[in-house]
């Protein structure tokens, strides 16, 4: 039972990486899309893609498969790369980004990707939708789990925290919140532009049920999202700390690699960095 | 013309503090001409009327599901909290929230009536009607209530005078705008019917009843009321009644008007307007908002493209409102059925100038 665990454990590092690597090509080839944020969301992506979400790649529209919001909508190539490598659509499709025409757009579009539950974009928009489909849920006699990704900075919205009261008010209890907590935003670090912190007291405060992980130990995060699904009469937030850029050792934890797309010569360095991690 | 109401009008003055007029013009049988409409004396509040409707639409199909943001007693959504609790979602003072919550809603295969104030629908939750709803164009009902300048005396932050501008800037929205609490009925049906975002801009007061129950609404058809052909009246929403009064008016001096009702500002009917302008020559606009970018210009723009000829607008002219009685804003904001009258001479002066004459034959 360990032995599987563990080799469970290191084929989704492997999907991680080849996930970051196509974020990667990705980009530099679009020369557009938000690096950092897509790397540090990744292996959260990668844990409810491949491992806690009830999904079917055939089936995208499955009324009765788990959802996902991505509320950081910019952080789309992450999504993309890892919804590919599950199956939603042909991985060739992934070089098409941002090009004219394509069905990936530079923030996700429900309408035109298979396997995009919502569109988003502007931030602060997430987590209302993902509150409205485990509503409906609930409302339906439905047993799917919705999950919705936040950026940090994008708790500096006011509509996150009136939706963040209503999935209280109403024990949305199907609904698991993860904030990716890279402490980064366009401009410059988090606590310095508007802090959120005390994040964890704030989210208590609401009535949510709230853990803390390592949002890059895989174990932790699946861990974390399966004692989610078992907390009865209140929604969960999972703050994962997380780092803007990971895996790409030149633009860990650098803000001007919020959006700045790679040279091929950086593309190259990177890729190599990956393929060795 | 099968379907619309065929009555005489009432002699006696309206009673109703809500009257938006001073009296109902009388009619000269002899010198009508049939077929016309004519709003009756009968009043019926166009906030109940999409309470009941609601409530109605909501046990025929219970895919329904209401959202409100503490206005229910204004809304009328009240009534569908009582009758279908089950299916009523209060969701506090957020509206930006509501706006995605009934998105999320919809994905699940509900049919959510997201209802505000029309200000809050379109200013307020601008973004998420169009990000969340439009966008994807999800299966979204918004309902803009206590829309223009009628809102009970609360001033000009509740007054409602852009959101068809900005609803209708938005791709993916039909626009509808009843005339009257059976209009507004018959298009909650098509609306539930159709499957898409829709904006249903709902008055408060009460208005006369123009249609009778054998009207058929359709989504994005013009219905004209009157014959007429020395120019049109295009009318939106609660002012068709003025727009009647005044082409009853005016048929008085021995002027036909001819008088549309647009109920779907977005798609509009460009065939009923180019066949007003081609048949008449001039063009009269008339509605609760903004003369930028509501109806007058929903007309303008078809015109210019199409069909030219002189348009004039009655619409409050860029400027807030204010607190006061309907009547007093109904004067002021230039919205009266005299305001009505002097538009159609001045179009009527262009006309004769032959502005647009030579584009209107064709």
């Amino acid at each position: 039972m360990e032995l599987s665990r563990a080799v469970s454990m290191d084929y989704l590092r492997e999907v991680s990486i080849e996930a970051r690597r196509n974020v990667m090509k990705m980009i530099t080839h679009a020369q557009a899309g938000h690096v950092g944020g897509a790397l540090s969301c990744m292996d959260i992506l990668v844990a409810l893609y491949f491992e806690v979400m009830r999904v079917d790649p055939a089936r995208p529209r499955w009324e009765d498969r788990d959802r996902f919001v991505l509320s950081k909508g910019h952080a789309s190539v992450a999504l993309y790369a890892v919804l590919a490598e599950r199956g939603f659509f042909p991985k060739r499709d992934l070089m098409t980004f941002d090009q004219i025409g394509s069905r990936l757009q530079g923030h996700v579009d429900m309408t035109k990707t298979p396997g995009v539950d919502m569109s988003t974009g502007s931030l602060g928009h997430g987590l209302s939708a993902a509150a409205g489909m485990a509503l409906g849920g609930k409302l339906a006699s439905k047993d799917f789990r919705v999950h919705a990704l936040l950026g940090d900075g994008e708790l500096q919205e006011g509509q996150v925290w009136e939706a963040v009261m209503f999935a209280a008010g109403r024990r949305l209890d199907n609904l698991t919140a993860i904030i990716d907590y890279n402490k980064l935003q366009l401009y410059g670090a988090v606590a310095e532009m508007l802090p959120i912190e005390p994040l964890l007291m704030k989210w208590q405060a609401f009535g949510w049920h709230t853990m803390e992980v390592d949002g890059h130990d895989m174990a932790q995060i699946i861990g974390s999202l399966r004692r989610a699904a078992m907390e009865k009469d209140r929604p969960t937030v999972i703050v994962a700390h997380t780092v803007k850029g990971k895996g790409v050792s030149f633009m860990e934890r650098k803000v001007e690699w919020h959006a700045k797309p790679p040279t091929h010569k950086e593309c190259e360095r990177a890729l190599a960095e990956l393929r060795e991690a | 013309m099968r379907s619309l109401r065929r009555t005489r009008s009432a002699r006696e003055p309206l009673q109703n503090s809500e009257r938006h007029e001073r009296e109902v013009p009388t009619v000269d049988e002899s010198k009508a001409r049939a077929p016309r409409a004519e709003p009756t004396s009968k009043l019926v509040s166009m906030r109940d009327a999409f309470g009941k409707g609601l409530v109605d639409a909501g046990r025929r199909n219970d895919r329904i599901v209401v959202l409100d943001a503490d206005l229910a007693s204004s809304t009328r959504t009240s009534m569908f909290a009582d009758e279908i609790p089950e299916r009523f979602i209060q969701v506090g003072i957020a509206e930006q929230n509501m706006v995605g919550l009934a998105a999320g809603l919809s994905t699940v295969g509900y049919i959510p009536f997201a209802c505000t104030f029309a200000v809050f629908m379109s200013k307020r939750a601008c973004e998420q009607v169009s990000t969340s709803v439009a966008y994807p164009r999800l299966n979204v009902k918004l309902v803009g209530a206590y829309s223009g300048l009628y809102t009970g005396k609360t001033g000009a932050t509740h007054q409602s005078l852009e959101d068809i501008a900005i609803m209708r800037a938005i791709p993916n929205i039909v626009v509808v705008v009843p005339a009257d609490a059976v209009q507004l009925s018959k298009a909650l049906d098509a609306i539930v019917e159709y499957d898409g975002p829709v904006y249903l801009r709902v008055a408060r007061d009460a208005y006369p009843v123009i249609f009778d129950e054998s009207y058929r609404f359709e989504l994005g058809k013009a219905v004209v009321l009157r014959e007429g052909n020395d120019a049109s009246i295009v009318a939106a929403g609660i002012m068709t009644q003025t727009a009647l009064y005044a082409a009853e008016q005016l048929a008085r001096e021995g002027l036909q008007l001819r008088v549309v009702n647009v109920s779907t500002i977005k798609p509009i009917d460009r065939e009923a307007i180019c066949k007003a302008a081609r048949e008449t020559g001039a063009i009269v606009t008339v509605e609760n908002h903004s003369i930028i970018g509501g109806l007058a210009s929903s007309v303008a723009e078809v015109v210019t493209e199409e069909c030219p000829v002189p348009v004039e607008k009655v619409g409050v002219t860029d400027v807030f409102g204010e607190s006061g009685s309907n009547e007093d804003l109904t004067v002021k904001y230039g919205l009266s059925v005299d305001s009505v009258v002097e538009a159609v001479s001045r179009v009527l002066a262009k006309k004769r100038l032959g502005l647009g004459r030579r584009h209107s034959t064709g």
